[in-house]
């Protein structure tokens, strides 16, 4: 059975971990390569690092930071954040990241997702797309860490993106992000419909009512939190517990152990 | 320490594999050409990306004849267990035909199988110290249909059940990825080592 993912996600800005609401009034929340190691330990099943000003900024996530948590931790790291080119990409591969996350860039070139998964395949190329609710009801995509609206409806984008060769949708909802009110489940459930490919639920995490929420409304294959695990409102392990009791399949504690 | 050539097919993910066989006490060096494994101990065909792709580069650089001439111990990862067998149904290249069989798309859904799922596996050395069960950490879309099923020695569950590790002598493959699976990961990648210098262990 594959097991439903808990993702912690590392928002970082200047190298320092931040956590803002609805996108915006950041606070610091730590150094990333200790919470990365931190997560790790706690049974994280993958970690999400996401360079949130590098598009903004127009510069490429910071290797540096990424090559010390992918050192550091032995579960599999998702990269987003500036990723513009084949080469950009090949940049963040080669500082230790398995997945690399494509937002702005994708929408401003759909083609990148094609060329991204032909010189690296599918499954390393994250479509992640920051959907708000729009004036029609519908959602619209934006991009620019949530500074810019698109034309994109989120639904048909992510059809496209998958269609192109994006191996997995991170879905984050702008309106909830930060409020701890729950994930927008209906979002997740309309572009699962649309799509075959794992999605990652994100923005809205406050308890682990939330996650099966999402995993049993929103259909969603793996979740991510980032404040309620910053805040130590619960570590990942407790998460997991709890989910597993709600009869959530999660993968527990392993029983071997290294060294 | 025991020489772990990993090679470059220029589309996988090698620093993970890098990182993890630092971790575990072997001494991993990425190779591009044959010449490289002449000092290797044991070889790993990483990969993420496609079968063709990496079939295009190996054969280009040499490394195929070179690794199908290999007898040493051979750990294939991912689409590096896949390079193992005839042909894939992903692409039109032969592969490298060292094991007899069709890399087939996996049933089930999503697709890719991506994320934690249980590996059960029946008595080999690659799983020493590893519960039969354990999940390790899947991406890929395709897997290996052994001719002789006797060289399946684990599989996972996905739509239906698909084989996850191979063994003929002494190469082997999984196709899920040790190397971001942890702690049991990590003892797996040391088992493989570890049969490197005590190859009586293996039957």
């Amino acid at each position: 059975m594959l097991r439903k993912r808990i993702i912690p996600c590392l928002d970082v800005a200047d190298g320092r971990v931040v956590k803002g609401i609805q996108f915006s009034d950041l606070t610091d929340a730590g150094d990333p390569v200790e919470l990365a190691a931190r997560y790790a330990d706690e049974g994280a099943d993958e970690i999400c690092f996401l360079d949130i000003t590098a598009t903004h900024e127009h510069r490429p996530a910071l290797l540096d930071v990424v090559q010390r948590t992918a050192a550091t931790v032995s579960i599999p790291l998702t990269v987003g954040g500036g990723v513009r080119s084949v080469a950009d990409m090949r940049a963040v591969l080669r500082a230790g990241a398995d997945k690399v996350a494509i937002n702005s860039a994708a929408v401003a070139r759909p083609t990148l997702l094609n060329e991204c998964a032909a010189a690296f395949g599918s499954q390393c190329v994250v479509l992640a797309i920051d959907a708000k609710v729009n004036t029609n009801g519908a959602w619209s995509v934006w991009t620019h860490g949530g500074r810019q609206m698109s034309d994109l409806d989120a639904i048909s984008w992510a059809t496209e993106g998958a269609a192109r060769g994006a191996g997995e949708i991170l879905l984050t909802s702008m309106d909830q992000d930060g409020t701890k009110s729950g994930y927008d489940t209906a979002l997740l459930a309309a572009v699962r419909q649309a799509t075959s490919v794992p999605i990652v639920a994100s923005g809205g995490a406050g308890s682990t009512d939330d996650m099966v929420a999402a995993f049993d409304y929103g259909k969603a294959d793996a979740v991510l939190a980032a404040s309620i695990f910053h805040h130590r409102t619960h570590t990942v392990t407790d998460v997991k517990a709890q989910l597993a009791t709600a009869g959530i399949d999660v993968r527990q504690e392993s029983k071997v152990t290294w060294p | 320490m025991t020489n772990v050539a990993i090679i470059d097919h220029g589309a996988g993910n090698l620093v993970s594999v890098t990182n993890a066989l630092t971790a575990i006490g072997a001494a991993p060096r990425v190779i591009t050409s044959p010449a490289g494994l002449a000092t290797a101990d044991a070889v790993v065909l990483p990969g993420v990306g496609a079968t063709g792709a990496a079939m295009d580069r190996l054969n280009e650089t040499g490394m195929a004849d070179a690794v199908t001439a290999w007898e040493g111990p051979l750990l294939g990862i991912c689409v590096g267990l896949q390079l193992l067998f005839d042909r894939s149904d992903e692409d039109a290249q032969p592969c490298l035909g060292l094991m007899a069989g069709t890399v087939r798309q996996v049933t089930g859904q999503p697709l890719p199988h991506m994320g934690w799922n249980d590996v059960n596996h029946r008595r080999d050395p690659l799983f020493d110290g590893i519960p039969s069960g354990e999940p390790f950490y899947f991406v890929h879309s395709y897997a290996p249909a052994p001719l002789d099923e006797d060289q399946t020695i684990a599989t996972a569950h996905h739509g239906s059940p698909f084989t996850a590790a191979v063994r003929s002598r002494n190469r082997v493959g999984v196709q899920f990825h040790p190397e971001r699976s942890g702690a049991a990961g990590f003892r797996l990648l040391s088992n493989f080592v570890a049969n490197v210098t005590e190859p009586s262990r293996v039957a």
